[in-house]
């Protein structure tokens, strides 16, 4: 990836911006503030419980901070919502797999066209005319996500019955089917055995060079996170600690610290 | 002996002895199964759409039948009072929406349960409030409901059939349909069964849970109308009707309560074995069993196959 995004040279995409957010008397994050260029790989990690799952709630609308601002392509706003985040072109997948378990791999990926079907409740009632031509090109598109995924074998399986690393395959091609311009993903690689992983980041990589989404991610493998962000923010306990590229950070001994702990 | 005679061999034999009664019961049950089958389809467009056993269906019925003949009271045409029952029933679905679910996403299903009780209530209390609490007849007549009956005259004898059943069986039939297919055939049908599996999941592809909720509860409310009328022409409009809604709970759990044709076919498997077992195999027992047979196969179904007979298999992963 280039350079000029490393080093904040590219427009931005996404700015938060003193983000307070807190449950009850729990403060789960504290005045954090950062930015994601477009077209970059931009990595949130910090131990757990810092804060990095609610971060991506804020940014996709599920949790509405009580202080500070979100601005997604030049439109400031106090709090997002999530209809207004997936029709603005943010996707995202979980860290708990959140799948329609009932339903096949296709269905799961169609579902992620709904905000691209526009014909009304009428011609679908009829399955009839343009309707029906709108349903086959919305195929047609899944069809290249599930080729892209590699995961054509599955197409029919309920995704209840998958295994926990194609599970997290069919997610990612569900937020793909959006055809996002800002893709979260919630620890894409978490549980998977080394050979998935492997997997899992060509795909975060491929998305990045062949879609030009910009991605950010949470995850705990330190070497994929060197391996795949263009910058990194690191949060400890609520709080910004570190923002950088990767190099950057890993020599931060404030991350160190947090990471490894420090003797009082 | 006499009592292996009485129950695997007696009921055939009469069955088979007097088949135009034995038809004339089965059709009973049929008509009574459409209805059963109408308000479980009630219970299971809610169910699928919020995992929420919606308990404030039997009063919605109710609620529904009320809000028709009290518009007519006021001299307004039968169909125009129909009209404007449904766009009641639309009022009341967006309310709903508005001021119990909205305030409980992301509660548990218990908590959201809890507040259909509350909704039970406060519709109970609304309804004696505006409509008043004595029974009243619903306008059948106007609604150029068929009265009278059909005389089928068979081979074996004669086999007399109530227009009004018919007619209800029917409307059920239609109602049944249409939902089926809009549930199954169009984008929402994707949608609601979306919301269903994972709400959090739903949003982040940017399905309005608001408004696939406000469709559901206006679908059950159309449900609850036709429920109402068809059931209440055969006897009168009080607030005992919504009883009726629990006598479902058999059939939800036979069909399973994730499934439109389980409804159905549940709703006519209870509706015809209420009839056939009562007359008989009820006398055995000293009667009555209509009451509790639907309650014990449920029970029965409950022990090898918990999902019911069309219920998503529920598949675990540890």
């Amino acid at each position: 990836m280039t350079a000029s995004a490393a080093t904040g040279g590219g427009e931005v995409m996404l700015k938060v911006d003193s983000i307070s957010l807190s449950f009850g008397g729990v403060r789960a994050i504290q005045n954090v503030s950062f930015d994601i260029i477009k077209g970059e790989i931009r990595a949130i990690i910090g131990p757990n419980g810092a804060g990095k799952t609610s971060m991506l709630n804020v940014i996709n609308g599920f949790y509405h901070p009580q202080e500070g601002s979100i601005t997604f392509k030049g439109e400031t706003r106090q709090d997002m919502r999530p209809y207004v985040a997936a029709s603005q072109g943010i996707a995202r997948t979980f860290q708990n797999v959140a799948l329609f378990k009932g339903m096949s791999t296709l269905d799961n990926i169609m579902s992620g066209r709904v905000l691209k079907m526009n014909r009304s409740f009428f011609w679908h009632l009829l399955h009839y005319g343009p309707a029906r031509d709108e349903e086959i090109e919305h195929r047609r598109f899944v069809e290249d996500i599930i080729d892209f995924l590699e995961i054509q074998h599955i197409r029919k399986t309920p995704v209840g019955q998958l295994p926990y690393g194609l599970q997290k395959r069919v997610e990612l091609g569900r937020a793909l089917a959006m055809q996002p311009d800002l893709l979260l993903l919630d620890e894409p690689m978490a549980g998977m055995n080394l050979e998935e992983k492997e997997d899992m980041s060509r795909f975060i990589l491929d998305v990045n060079d062949q879609f030009g989404t910009t991605i950010a991610l949470i995850e705990h493998d330190m070497g994929v996170v060197m391996d795949l962000s263009n910058r990194v923010v690191v949060l400890d306990y609520g709080a910004k600690i570190a923002d950088g590229t990767p190099d950057e950070v890993k020599g931060n001994q404030d991350v160190i610290d947090a990471y490894l702990g420090v003797a009082h | 002996m006499e009592v292996l005679y009485n129950v695997l061999i007696n009921p055939f034999v009469e069955m088979g002895s007097n088949p135009a009664f034995f038809i004339k019961v089965v059709w009973e049950g049929f008509v009574a199964g459409t209805l059963y089958a109408l308000i479980a389809l009630g219970f299971v467009l809610i169910f699928k759409a919020s995992g929420v056993f919606n308990f404030a269906q039997g009063i919605m019925v109710v609620f529904a039948a009320l809000t028709l003949v009290g518009f007519h009271a006021l001299g307004i045409p039968a169909y125009v009072s129909l009209a404007l029952a449904i766009g009641v029933m639309l009022v009341l679905a967006i309310s709903v929406e508005r001021l119990v679910l909205r305030p409980l996403v992301n509660q548990p299903d218990i908590i959201l349960f809890m507040a259909t009780i509350g909704l039970t209530y406060f519709l109970i209390g609304f309804g004696e409030f505006v409509f008043g609490g004595d029974p009243k007849v619903m306008i059948s007549q106007e609604l150029g409901l068929p009265r009278g009956i059909y005389r089928l005259d068979l081979p074996f004898g004669r086999v007399v059939i109530q227009k009004l059943d018919v007619a209800a069986a029917a409307t059920a039939i239609i109602l049944v349909a249409a939902l089926a297919v809009f549930f199954s055939k169009t984008r929402i049908g994707r949608a609601l069964r979306a919301v269903a599996d994972d709400h959090q999941a739903a949003l982040s592809v940017g399905i309005s849970l608001n408004q696939i909720w406000v469709i559901v509860w206006f679908a059950a409310g159309i449900v609850a109308l036709a429920t109402g009328i068809m059931w209440s022409a055969k006897s009168d409009v009080s607030f005992a009707l919504q009883i009726i809604a629990l006598r479902a709970l058999p059939v939800l759990i036979l069909g399973g309560f994730t499934s439109v044709p389980g409804a159905i076919v549940g709703g006519l498997i209870i509706g015809v074995g209420e009839k056939v077992g009562e007359l008989y195999w009820g006398s055995l027992v000293g009667g009555g069993i209509d009451s509790w047979l639907a309650f014990f196969i449920a029970l029965v179904f409950l022990m090898f196959r918990p999902q019911g007979l069309f219920g998503e298999k529920i598949i675990e992963r540890v």
